[in-house]
């Protein structure tokens, strides 16, 4: 993966240097808190509802083992021990002490982490695959690329005071697992009719109180024209984005307003001027930063592994975590494995300072150093020997972080909600912890198959409910709980936004409402199709009446 | 208002004239970009220096041709996170060549003057006095830069192609 040269590390350490100079300022009181603020939002730290909560960017979803390491040693020296991992693959603590904050961002500087533009109306974090660089499906290693624009948003001086933030992701698989469409700018990478690897831009994408799909506007770009082409959407969206209303700032009402076609010329005419500039990527340049991401030094695996088989046969569970908690490698007898921060009762996304060091052991032992974050707040061991399945799986196991719901009901995504937030009108973190409650049963869950549900404590949609097979929502009504919930949302590569099925349920009754809804799946699914599927074709209308007439 | 220039702080020649109000007898002033274009061979035949100020929703390419004749061109920035001049001053900069003093007014803190400079800023309005104070303090903050702009700092990137190169030599 990507280590820093001392060029990086220089940016960074005199970031934490400039930012000792602002807090000290802070609390001589030479800067009020109405001009530290922005300061402060640049570094990732915000104030919520009981303290600062910081966000550390975790570029393109990658850690290494010895970050990982820091993360729970962060966790133990300045937090309450544990940290929580996002949907845009950071993670965040939540209960920081201001003057503790410089010497916090040092100890990340020191493994090549920080904060820089996890907050503010800038281009944020990159996200992309969580299996990069390990998948069988996919045609490239997007992270090379992911680097490569991580480097020039890093404090562009041009785009720094956007309308508003700009999130960009990337796939280098068909199988988008990064919800490409639903970011301001999603990056595919496909090959042309030529054979050759190029990415198709999409633009307009996102969440929040207007979610909508992204657009295509370029079906082929060349590998060297990647930065130029961002910037050109960056400049058209610099000057024409709209500024006169917080809430239709984002790059996707401006596509929406003066449509895709307008967009794209308007892009592509400023693309033409800057294209063959400095911008260009030579090719040396893209191999350089390609050096970092070269495979680990995979060992060949018998094809025989006769302790993983003998396990396989005698213990179920170990049976249903292989089938579930697992994805194809690239490389034989290696496989992708993950660790599900979804236990039964506990708040998705966290993980404690021991966790993350356990998890941190397993990498150095079992997979080449390398961890990753995943969107749907899980972690990944990307290369992990066949062989080693039965000792990796016991040691996730002990952690608690071995249940076997990849990709099921309780592998559910939730914001911080009205426990942190302070935007929030609902909590998020014990709806969630109430349907893994109910969810209990794994040969329940198994039945019901392939499932997200997503939950966001207010519209800004940081759980992304919009995208959810099942969106909970939660809104406020006369000062109590309720919760909306949408149906048919997917994230994948043919994304939709869910449709609403009604009013907003009692926080009482979310809980019934999602078994309810799973009931009329059950009677109504035909053969083997998923619950998106079965939204799909029959429309929201059956599962609305069921759901309604009992309520 | 005092005016850093060049990390300077200077005497500010240049008087603004607001729409409507007749020109001073002498001395060099800016005008907006409506009275340019109403006033351009008047403002031109005083012979005394003119400079043109953009609201940061006007196109820079209306003062293309005229570039070499201004002594000033002014952008705004009405609150510090309406980042449209830096787009206009990079355009200035780098696509018409303009080499004369660009000038950030409105609410220029010193946090943003790096980037400012950056993107091709030589001039500010100072209606903070901290922007007088912390010059050398924040264009110092950071040696080092990703974008390849306008203002000649080397880039990561030109630095490791350099790095590259030599350590080639050195092999030979
Ligand atoms: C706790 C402090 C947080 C605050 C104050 C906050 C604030 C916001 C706001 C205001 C928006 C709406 C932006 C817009 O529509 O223009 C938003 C969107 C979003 N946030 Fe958060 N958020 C917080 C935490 C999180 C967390 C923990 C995550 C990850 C789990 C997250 C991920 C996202 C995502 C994915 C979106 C929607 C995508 C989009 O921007 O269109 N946020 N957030
Ligand atoms: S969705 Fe709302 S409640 Fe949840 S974290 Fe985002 S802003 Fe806070």
């Amino acid at each position: 993966m990507y280590a820093y040269d001392e060029y990086d590390q220089a940016i960074v350490d005199q970031r934490v240097s400039q930012f000792r100079d602002q807090v000290r300022r802070r609390i001589a009181g030479e800067l009020s808190e109405d001009e530290f603020r922005p300061l402060r939002l640049q570094n990732g730290l915000y104030l919520q509802l009981h303290a600062y909560m910081l966000r550390i960017a975790v570029p393109y979803g990658t850690l290494s083992s010895a970050q990982l390491r820091q993360l729970g040693y962060i966790a133990r020296r300045y937090d309450r021990n544990y940290g929580h991992f996002t949907t845009r693959q950071n993670i965040q603590f939540n209960w920081i002490k201001l003057e503790e904050t410089p010497d916090l961002l040092a100890d990340l500087a020191r493994v090549q982490m920080h904060g820089i533009q996890t907050s503010g109306n800038c281009i944020r974090n990159i996200t992309a695959d969580q299996y990069a660089g390990a998948a069988a499906d996919e045609i490239e290693d997007g992270r090379v690329y992911c680097e490569i624009m991580r480097q020039w948003s890093t404090f562009h001086p041009e785009f720094s005071f956007l309308p508003r933030k700009f999130k960009i992701a990337l796939t280098g698989s068909p199988n988008d697992r990064a919800a490409v469409r639903v970011h301001d700018i999603g990056i595919r990478m496909h090959r042309n009719a030529a054979g050759e690897i190029g990415f198709e831009v999409m633009v307009g994408g996102g969440q929040g109180r207007t979610p909508m799909i992204a657009k295509t506007i370029r079906e082929f770009l060349p590998k060297e024209h990647l930065l130029s082409y961002l910037e050109a959407i960056l400049r058209v969206y610099n000057q024409f984005g709209r500024r006169d209303n917080l809430f239709k700032a984002r790059i996707k009402i401006l596509v929406h307003e003066i449509g895709v076609e307008k967009m794209r010329a308007a892009v592509e005419d400023e693309w033409q001027q800057i294209k063959d500039g400095p911008l260009v990527l030579p090719q040396a340049t893209i191999d350089a930063i390609a050096a970092h991401f070269a495979p680990p030094d995979y060992r060949p695996q018998a094809a025989e592994q006769p302790e993983v088989e003998r396990l396989r046969r005698s213990d179920g569970e170990f049976a249903l975590w292989e089938r579930t908690n697992l994805f194809p490698h690239k490389v034989p007898g290696y496989v992708i494995v993950n660790a599900s921060l979804k236990p039964e009762g506990l708040a998705p996304g966290d993980a404690t300072a021991e966790q993350m060091e356990i998890v941190a052991d397993l990498a150095d032992r079992y997979s080449f150093s390398e961890v990753r974050v995943t969107h749907a707040q899980n972690l990944v061991l990307p290369h992990v020997a066949v062989k080693d399945l039965p000792e990796v799986w016991r040691r996730l196991r002990e952690i608690g972080f071995a249940t076997p719901n990849l990709g099921l009901i309780t592998d559910i995504i939730a914001c911080p909600g009205l426990d942190y937030c302070s935007l929030a009108n609902a909590r998020s973190i014990p709806v969630a912890q109430r349907l893994t409650h109910r969810f209990s049963d794994l040969a329940r869950v198994h039945d019901i198959g392939e499932l997200q549900i997503k939950i966001s404590g207010c519209i800004n949609a940081c759980g992304h409910h919009h995208v959810g097979h099942i969106g909970i929502l939660g809104v406020e009504k006369n000062g109590e709980e309720f919760y909306q919930i949408t149906l048919g949302g997917s994230a994948d590569q043919d994304a939709s936004i869910g449709t609403i099925l009604g009013p907003a349920v009692s926080s009482k009754a979310v809980i019934d409402a999602v078994d309810n809804l799973i009931g009329t799946y059950l009677d109504i699914r035909q053969g083997r199709e998923t619950f998106l599927h079965t939204v799909r074709r029959v429309g929201v209308a059956p599962f609305k009446e069921r759901l309604y007439a009992t309520a | 208002m005092p005016l850093l220039k060049n990390g300077k702080e200077v005497e500010d020649p240049w008087h603004l004239a607001v729409d409507g109000d007749a020109l001073p007898v002498n001395g060099p002033v800016i005008v907006f970009l409506a009275r340019w274009k109403a006033e351009r061979e008047a403002l031109l035949r005083r012979n005394i220096g003119v400079g043109v100020r953009l609201k940061n929703t006007d196109k820079v390419a209306e003062l293309a041709d005229d570039l070499d004749r201004l002594g000033v061109v002014a952008l705004e920035f009405p609150k510090f996170s309406d980042g449209r001049a830096y787009t206009q001053a990079r355009l200035l900069r780098e696509r018409y060549a303009y080499r004369g003093e660009l000038r950030a007014t409105g609410n220029v803190l010193p946090d943003q003057l790096l980037f400012m400079h950056r993107c091709g800023f030589d001039a500010f309005e100072a209606t903070d006095p901290r922007v007088l104070r912390n010059w050398e303090n924040v264009v110092g903050a950071f040696s080092l830069f990703y974008q390849p702009t306008g203002d000649g700092r080397a880039t990561v990137n030109g630095l490791r192609q350099t790095r590259a190169a030599s350590d080639n030599e050195g092999s030979r």
